[in-house]
């Protein structure tokens, strides 16, 4: 079977707030260069469901991984290789920077159709900068499969895919024909840590690298949005903490009580 | 073609109830269709929902279509789009607003990418631009670090928009709107995906999402006993519900269902009070709507205190019990 995880280098999600800074003249935000950026964590947890699938039979299944962006940092990008993941297709080019949803998610159908042979597709619930979550919806739509989104389990029983589906209240049990596309929540549970003899192997992996014109569009990045940014900003917070100090913790615990109840809180 | 107008609210219904997201959605659809001067329609879909639609009416819908099928039960990607995808052709609309719920976040992409166009996510400001009469959406962005405003330009503009962000306008029974149903034929050439079985996780006692006191942890409560005793206790006491961030649920310390933030539950109690939670972006998405919040903490620096109104530092072991017993004292 071959397996296709979108990937996606983002700021760490992990770094404190303060961290992040406004850049206002390119509608993003940006960190300092000692906060090094990840790969998505949902997108971590994709490529961990579909490893959980060549567990199974590691020379039946190839999972290949698709990584967009501009001056992708290799040590972030090779994560998955040295987690598991066979190869790395890169979408590399200055003129992919500056893509919505809509950009992004037809720039990697384009890049799924040119691999050609796909019986699942993983993508991260969401990523962690734009918060969009509709990637992988998009492929599917683009590509004409199934999606099944916010998975904890997948698994492939008897040439379909069966998906728990995680919901408000519990989770739906799924079943979908293939090819598929899924994408992966936290609830999945932790992805693998990479291995040593992984890191070794990444180590002398060299990434496929294709441009628009080898995925045959014109428009990618900014000039294949549907949404315009209207502004970007960051809203003020004021700090009005008032906090409760005593001579011991227990008091301090009871102080605060009081103030719940003088402010009419309980 | 017929010209893109009015607004579509796509409604939820559960166990017979119209969802308060929808009550939500019909309040600021009808702001947005008033500003308009256009219509404000809302869709209902499921296997039995025409009960509820007079509901929708009473809380702001002009007309509400009703598309009733066995099928419809469960939500389900491709059933659901049959039905959007008649319902943008035939109802034509110029917005298109869900909820950010786990049907909308799914539904909403899919529908747009059907359609070619735009749609905006998890949105908590929905504006109409009155020079262009496109609507401008307002949603958080780096794990809440930052907002930006979106906008687009090709119809229908569809959001979704996040639960407890807008208010409901005041149900009235009197309104007066239409209830039509809206027949779609299920073609099952176009069904590729099914639904064997729904696993509900109930938690017992009060529901998270209706608490009006919430008691969470996090991850420096260090395992699962102190949400089964001192929390529940608490929480009974207060007759609130316990939440959690996510590593306490990653951990598997409590159940996935009671997760708080911006992949877990959104809730905006009257008090929130955070236990060993450090308050990243990520939990605030969920709870920052909380009138009040407060929150023990061991770091003076923790991000929580950033947003509470009340905070204790230290040792939550050695606060909590003398916090809790000087509660239930106050409560007699």
């Amino acid at each position: 079977m071959n397996m296709i995880v979108c990937c996606k280098q983002v700021l760490d999600p992990e770094a404190a707030p303060s961290t992040f800074k406004l850049d206002a003249a390119n509608n993003r935000m940006v960190q300092p260069p000692e906060v090094k950026p990840v790969v998505n964590p949902y997108d971590e947890q994709a490529v961990e469901a579909a490893l959980r699938i060549k567990d199974t039979d590691k020379a039946a299944h190839k999972v290949s991984v698709i990584s967009l962006g501009n001056n992708l940092i290799r040590d972030v990008v090779k994560k998955p290789l040295s987690m598991g993941a066979d190869e790395l297709i890169l979408l590399e080019d200055p003129a992919f920077e500056g893509g919505d949803s809509f950009a992004v998610a037809t720039a990697l159908a384009a890049a799924i159709k040119k691999v050609g042979q796909f019986d699942l597709i993983f993508c991260g619930r969401q990523e962690s900068e734009w918060d969009d979550g509709q990637v992988g919806s998009g492929i599917a739509e683009i590509l004409g499969i199934p999606s099944v989104t916010v998975a904890k389990k997948v698994e492939v029983v008897g040439g379909k895919v069966k998906v728990e589906r995680v919901v408000a209240d519990g989770f739906q049990i799924l079943e979908a024909s293939m090819p598929a596309l899924i994408t992966v929540s936290n609830e999945l549970g932790e992805a693998r840590y990479a291995t040593l003899k992984g890191i070794m192997a990444a180590s002398k992996k060299q990434p496929i690298v294709w441009k628009p014109a080898d995925i045959g569009l014109d428009k990618v990045g900014a000039a294949a949005r549907k949404s315009k940014i209207v502004k970007l900003f960051q809203p003020v917070k004021e700090s009005k903490c008032e906090m409760v100090s005593a001579d011991s913790p227990a008091e301090a615990g009871a102080m605060l009580a009081q103030k719940l109840r003088e402010n009419k809180v309980i | 073609m017929a010209e893109n107008k009015g607004i579509l609210v796509v409604g939820e219904v559960a166990e017979g109830k119209l969802l308060p997201i929808t009550a939500e959605l019909l309040g600021a659809g009808r702001r947005l269709a008033d500003e308009l001067k256009e219509q404000l329609n809302c869709i209902l879909i499921g296997d039995k929902v025409g009960d509820v639609a007079k509901n929708a009416v009473a809380a702001g819908a002009d007309k509400v279509y009703v598309t009733e099928d066995a099928q419809l039960k469960d939500y389900q990607t491709d059933t659901y789009m049959l039905v959007m995808d008649k319902a943008v052709n035939d109802i034509v609309p110029r917005i298109i607003i869900m909820g950010q719920t786990s049907i909308g976040r799914d539904l909403a992409p899919r529908l747009a990418f059907k359609l070619g166009v735009s749609t905006i996510m998890d949105c908590l400001e929905l504006a109409i631009d009155p020079a262009t009469k496109f609507m401008n959406c307002t949603r958080p962005v780096y794990g809440g670090n930052a907002r930006a405003t979106f906008t687009s330009e090709a119809l229908p503009q569809i959001a979704t928009v996040r639960q407890k962000a807008m208010s409901p306008i005041a149900a009235d029974a009197a309104r007066k709107g239409d209830v039509v149903a809206f027949q779609v034929a299920m073609d099952a050439s176009r069904i590729r995906a099914k639904v064997l079985e729904v696993i509900k996780e109930e938690v017992a006692g009060v529901k998270l999402e209706d608490a009006q006191v919430v008691i969470a942890g996090g991850r420096g409560l260090a395992g699962p006993e102190p949400f089964q005793k001192d929390l529940a206790d608490l929480a009974k006491a207060l007759k609130g519900a316990v939440g959690a961030s996510r590593p306490p649920c990653d951990n598997k310390w409590v159940p996935d269902s009671i997760q708080i933030g911006l992949t877990g539950k959104i809730i905006a109690p009257e008090l929130y009070i955070a236990i060993g939670i450090s308050g990243s972006s990520q939990h605030m998405s969920g709870c920052s709507g909380s009138k009040c919040i407060v929150a023990i903490n061991k770091d003076p620096e923790a991000n929580i205190f950033k947003e509470a109104r009340f905070g204790v530092v230290g040792d939550w072991k050695a606060i909590f019990p003398a916090f809790a017993q000087k509660i239930k004292e106050l409560l007699q």
